[in-house]
């Protein structure tokens, strides 16, 4: 990998079928070591975005680059890990045959962090895939994904099956692996609360175009409510304060909100999260 | 130790976090020279960003609380409030035979904390409070 690359970097990626625009020129930078909620209502693009990134599908125009390597590349598929949104496994395998698969097919290959994940969900190591309830398809799934120890995990939808123990204990395994190894995280989810204190940046979708990303603490002391006619709107401060942000900032939910509704403050890419910002680690 | 945390409950984690470790300085479960859990013990055990843990120990130590040792951890250095020695001791027991009654008699965890907490605000008079802690 080439250090000192973002995690993840589109520049003006568009993607289409048919006549239809899915992804329309998005443009983002993510640093490595960000934990990234991706938000956005159905069809906004989340998962094209994910499977874009993890280089499945290629761009129309623009590019996207992962860890510093075209998105795709045999350069960049080892230290990417992606979860998709339909789990697709064989259903004839045993759990036990996918992880031999996986510790086969993968350069590298960490028994111990797959088996973590499974534990948590006491999926039987003899099972097939296809007798496995859904949840436990995530597990088998996403322990394949955290069994290559990737630099960058993409997850579609990740917790989506999950009952609320093994979701908290599935984030905390990821977290965990950004805490230990820099790792950085992917996410989409339609559940807002699913985020709160899990991601720090955030980037929010709306018919295949980015209309909000950046840090989460960026966004929100970027933002607050003002009384216009009678009625609260969001609109975006001139300087960031995040002295006043608790007082008339906005929280993750109603920003999402109003920006998916009109009249909002529009469009907005974060300083940090521009691809031509300078390169550099996280952690604030 | 360890923290509990409480997600959506208004009060931000890494408040919570300072605020625990505060409160474990002033009761006694951590002492000098006690290691804090690492960041990565805090995100998998409650799923909260890395960050946000670091946001907190820095926080700790800016208060001089606690000490970053490079590649060992951080460990406190100081503890709060008056809460060691006999009279403390002794002080703690019947608060503890206090709420033990007081669960006895029926009340709920809130009911006990409520009449707690209005016993110290009617007994401690505003110049008192500050304490020399955070805010």
């Amino acid at each position: 990998m080439i250090p000192g690359s973002a995690a993840l970097e589109a520049v003006e990626l568009t993607l289409r079928h048919r006549r239809r625009t899915l992804l329309d020129a998005c443009s983002l930078r993510l640093p490595r070591g960000a934990v990234c909620g991706v938000v956005g209502p159905n069809g906004a693009g989340k998962s094209l975005l994910l499977s874009a990134a993890a280089g499945l599908v290629g761009p129309d125009s623009g590019r996207i680059t992962v860890l510093g390597r075209p998105a795709g590349s045999a350069q960049a598929l080892p230290a990417v890990g992606y979860l998709d949104q339909r789990r697709s496994l064989y259903r004839r395998m045993t759990v036990a045959e996918l992880l031999a698969t996986g510790r086969r097919t993968n350069v590298r290959w960490h028994q111990d962090r797959a088996l973590e994940l499974l534990g948590l969900g006491r999926v039987p190591l003899d099972a097939r895939i296809g007798a496995l309830s859904g949840g436990q398809r995530t597990l088998a799934a996403l322990a394949t994904v955290r069994g290559k120890a990737p630099q960058l995990m993409l997850l579609d939808e990740p917790l989506a099956e999950l009952d609320p123990l093994v979701r908290r204990a599935v984030l905390g395994l990821l977290l965990a692996d950004v805490a230990d190894h820099g790792a950085t995280v992917m996410l989409s989810t339609h559940i807002l609360t699913d985020l709160d204190e899990v991601v720090d940046h955030l980037v929010l979708l709306d018919a295949g175009q980015v209309r909000l990303a950046g840090q989460l603490s960026e966004l929100l002391t970027a933002h607050r409510f003002v009384d216009r006619d009678g009625s609260s709107v969001l609109v975006r401060r001139e300087r960031p304060d995040a002295a006043a942000a608790d007082a008339d900032g906005p929280t993750l939910d109603e920003l999402v909100v109003s920006y998916l509704h009109a009249p909002g403050p529009g469009r907005w890419l974060a300083p940090g999260m521009r691809p031509d910002a300078p390169h550099g680690a996280l952690i604030a | 130790m360890e923290f509990r945390l409480r997600k959506g409950s208004g009060v931000p984690a890494y408040q919570q976090i300072v605020q625990q470790t505060q409160q474990a300085l002033r009761v006694g479960t951590l002492r000098l020279g006690d290691k804090l859990p690492t960041a990565r013990e805090v995100v998998a055990a409650t799923a909260v960003n890395p960050n946000t843990v670091l946001r907190a120990y820095q926080e700790l130590q800016r208060a001089g609380l606690v000490e970053s040792r490079q590649g060992l951890g951080t460990f406190v250095v100081r503890t709060l409030g008056r809460a060691e020695g006999a009279a403390t001791e002794e002080l703690r027991e019947e608060l503890d035979a206090w709420v033990a009654r007081a669960r006895e008699h029926g009340l709920e965890r809130e009911d006990v904390l409520a009449l707690t907490a209005s016993a110290v605000e009617r007994l401690f008079q505003p110049s008192h409070s500050g304490n020399g802690e955070p805010a």
